[in-house]
């Protein structure tokens, strides 16, 4: 014990806390690698959570509570994918008209949805292994989506480094008139990408009114998603260190309230504001083209792509 | 070159049309197996449009194509490479932050697993003389290695048809005889390639048929090395030449002073410059040559003052500068007009009144008392549009609005009708007809006659040859000391460029 704090069970939490932050960030971390910059991550958040809660209540399952919150982050982010995609919006606009438009239509959505209870998943019975002290509660007394969600940074990092698929997504994020000369579709693979993130965006948001929650409450991501995306940054576009900017992250959340309820000395606002004080500085240092060089960013990131003649 | 070779692609009254300009018009000619064809013609004669309905990223209105006898209409590049077309592009299409073997393995269809293709490319750079390290990454190689990247990806797949687009533009001398020993031995192979240029002395010496185009059409065709430069280059223009004219000027005293001048590149994969001096005299023109991508826009940006240095490093008639910014450097008599013409010579959204007045103010006096004086600043733009017959419906319309020669004009001329004492521009003539550039290189050596120092910073040699009393070249951000003109060879100035780049002639011949 530290100060009234648990190591154990702070590590523990924190790995809960880190999963919707973890998957929406591995999300727009695809979104990102394809060149395209999508802010509406808080919108399809909330958009997963309010859709996720709703199928789930209505069909009594869990699973199917998580489907549907893939697919409201999904078709949110068509949204986005049809304004800039097909009809050249701005993608800052757009994606933060998408936050905009997410948070109100969620929040009219979940009117009927106020004080009931989802139905809920349990962990994932590991049996004896659970019972080891300390590793069993920090590893194995989780549900599955913990376990999920780190799994999908070893995909997304697989699929990116050494296959094919990854390969060419990473080209249209470099340099998408070259992508287009060599004739791939610039526009259909990031579609597909916006997609792949509107659906782990909403992931994240099923998990918070599914799991963490677990209930419906309007403007229940709080800010997850600008974390996510702040994650993205921070890990300069490394799968791994996105797992690692998310436990930082979601660390941090879940110290501050257990120093609260420690009555640690500390303010918990200094806490509270570090993730973004964090994530200030590594966009300044971001806006310098060199800084953003040497952070490795996609080049065409944020860029639209016109097919010239 | 053996005539009665069959045939491998042959083009039957090909036209494409696009909203206001038809690119080609019934374009019709044949290539034979193994032979080295030169497509030339003037920037926007339809050369790009045609060879990229070849390669399947623009479909023909109508006509057909042969390939082999077959009919070809490849719907998609990856068509055009299964069929055996391979493209080596002008603007190079590499992904800078990923390594060589990543990028010739997005040029493929089906590419082996990566340490195969490492072996593989090693392999194929070994054997034409093209040495490649498949690790590095792509942003850290100069122009030359890039375009070997490009080559080397189209090897790969044994192409029947390499078409080349402008690939001489970024080498230097000696890198392109090591090019063409390679084209020599694919041809030697039996290698058809398809070689665009306006480049006439490499066409003389390469190339065995070629098709001129002008305006979209078909307008000769021609057995390069029967004919001089100069008749292909009136096939190409359609009208008799005028080489500019240059009056033989006094130098005066040092205009432009730069010293040991070392600035870090504001760009991503850029070149920093490293201890650049040189001086320019009153009425003298230096011209400035070197691969793309060896500090030239840095050049250029250290010079207008949109990157600063230590006062002394850089002196306008003799007085330090270096500190100031573009706007004080303006004060002082230094205007420059930069490459990008679109964001960065001009705002493309705004009409050309206003961009007048966005480098004219100053030295002009279109402002007073912080108001802009627009009666002025239209009557300066109109004088431009006058002074160098920029073709525009008036000052009024948007810089976007206008064609790049055009443009062009526009902009050069902005910055020599203040009345400069010192001007540098960076690639004056990039992508401008034959016609404008030789008005705008008229207009700068005028300049330099009247007595203004002006530094020419150009990849195209040929240009700074005719127009400049001494040269000079960027080499890694180093610039070699100047010297007059008169009396250099063709040999020394690839040297001054930096040689070959560590290239090695082709080595196998079977």
């Amino acid at each position: 014990m530290f100060g009234g704090i648990d190591p154990t069970l702070l590590i523990a939490s924190l790995m809960v806390a880190s999963v919707p932050i973890l998957l929406a960030a591995v999300g727009e971390l695809v979104v990102e690698k394809a060149g395209v910059l999508n802010l509406g991550v808080e919108g399809m958040m909330i958009m997963g959570a309010i859709c996720g809660f709703i199928t789930a209540v209505e069909t009594g399952s869990p699973a199917l509570g998580f489907v549907g919150g893939a697919v409201g982050g999904a078709v949110l982010s068509l949204l986005f994918a049809v304004l800039t995609q097909v009809l050249q919006a701005n993608q800052v606009a757009s994606g933060l008209a998408l936050t905009l438009f997410g948070l109100g239509l969620s929040s009219l959505l979940g009117q009927g949805y106020v004080g009931i209870k989802p139905p809920l998943s349990k962990p994932v019975p590991f049996g004896p292994l659970a019972d080891i002290p300390v590793l069993g509660r920090i590893f194995f007394s989780h549900d599955a989506f913990v376990y999920m969600s780190v799994l999908s940074v070893v995909g997304v990092w697989a699929v990116l480094k050494y296959t094919r698929l990854g390969l060419i997504l990473r080209a249209v994020g470099e340099n998408h008139d070259a992508a287009h000369a060599l004739g791939y579709k610039v526009r259909r693979i990031r579609v597909l990408a916006i997609l792949f993130g509107g659906a782990m965006a909403g992931l994240g948001g099923a998990y918070l009114s599914l799991i963490r929650v677990p209930q419906w409450v309007d403007g229940i991501t709080a800010g997850a998603g600008w974390i996510a995306l702040a994650i993205v940054v921070f890990a300069a576009w490394q799968p791994w260190r996105a797992l690692l900017g998310a436990w930082l992250f979601g660390g941090i959340s879940v110290l501050q309230l257990n120093l609260q309820a420690a009555q640690a000395g500390i303010p918990v606002e200094y806490l509270s504001m570090s993730p973004y004080l964090i994530t200030i500085l590594v966009l300044v240092i971001m806006s310098s083209r060199r800084g953003r060089a040497a952070l490795s960013a996609p080049a065409c990131l944020g860029q639209n792509f016109h097919a010239a003649r | 070159m053996n005539t009665s070779a069959a045939e491998l692609l042959r083009i039957e009254g090909v036209t494409k049309a696009y909203p206001g300009v038809v690119a080609n018009s019934d374009v019709s000619f044949t290539i034979r197996e193994g032979e080295v064809h030169a497509l030339l013609g003037e920037n926007g004669a339809g050369k790009s449009t045609l060879v990229k309905m070849i390669y399947g990223l623009v479909k023909p209105d109508s006509g057909a194509m042969r390939l082999r006898g077959v009919a070809y209409a490849p719907a998609e590049p990856r068509a055009a490479r299964a069929a055996g077309v391979a493209m080596v592009f002008q603007h190079f299409s590499l992904f800078e932050a990923l390594n060589v073997a990543e990028n010739v393995a997005l040029g493929m269809e089906n590419p082996p697993p990566m340490r195969e293709l490492a072996a593989r490319i090693r392999a194929v750079s070994e054997e034409y003389g093209l040495p490649l390290d498949p690790a590095r990454q792509v942003g850290d190689l100069s122009a030359g290695e890039r375009q070997r990247v490009e080559i080397i990806r189209c090897l790969l797949q044994s192409p029947k048809l390499l078409i080349m687009d402008e690939p001489t533009s970024v080498l230097t001398p000696q890198e392109v005889e090591i090019l063409f020993q390679t084209l020599r031995q694919l041809k030697a192979e039996g290698t058809s390639i398809l070689y665009i240029s306006h480049k006439l002395e490499e066409i003389r010496a390469l190339c065995d048929e070629a098709t001129v185009l002008r305006r979209g059409k078909v307008v000769a065709t021609c057995t390069p090395r029967d004919r001089t430069a100069r008749e292909m280059a009136e096939m190409m223009v359609g009208a008799t030449l005028t080489p500019p004219e240059r009056r033989a000027t006094q130098k005066g005293a040092v205009a432009l002073g730069v010293s040991d001048l070392s600035v870090a590149s504001p760009i991503p994969f850029g070149t920093s410059l490293k201890g650049v001096s040189f001086t320019v005299a009153k009425g003298e023109v230096l011209g400035i040559a070197g691969v793309a991508g060896n500090g030239q826009d840095e050049l250029l940006l250290a010079l207008s003052g949109e990157l600063t240095s230590a006062p002394d490093k850089v002196r306008i008639d003799s007085r330090p500068v270096g500190d100031l910014g573009p706007v004080e450097r303006r004060r002082a008599g230094l205007v420059a007009a930069p490459e990008e013409r679109l964001g960065h010579a001009a705002a493309p959204n705004m009409s050309l009144t206003e961009n007048a007045l966005l480098s004219g103010a100053v030295r002009q006096g279109l402002v007073r008392r912080g108001f802009i004086d627009w009666a002025a600043t239209e009557r300066f733009a109109t004088s431009i549009i006058r002074a160098f017959d920029v073709r525009t419906p008036g000052p009024q319309v948007a810089a976007r609005a206008l064609s790049g020669g055009n443009l062009q004009k526009f902009v050069v001329g902005r910055e020599l009708l203040q009345e400069p004492s010192v001007i540098v521009i960076n690639q004056p003539t990039w992508g401008v007809d034959a016609a404008a550039a030789a008005a705008i290189r008229q207009a700068i050596l005028d300049r330099a006659a009247a007595g203004a120092a002006v530094v020419v910073i150009s990849q195209d040699l040929d240009e700074l040859l005719e127009i400049a009393d001494s040269f000079a070249a960027l080499n890694a951000g180093q610039l070699t000391r100047p010297r007059p003109v008169e009396g250099l060879t063709i040999d020394e100035i690839g040297l001054m460029m930096g040689g070959a780049h560590g290239m090695e002639v082709a080595h196998h011949a079977g």
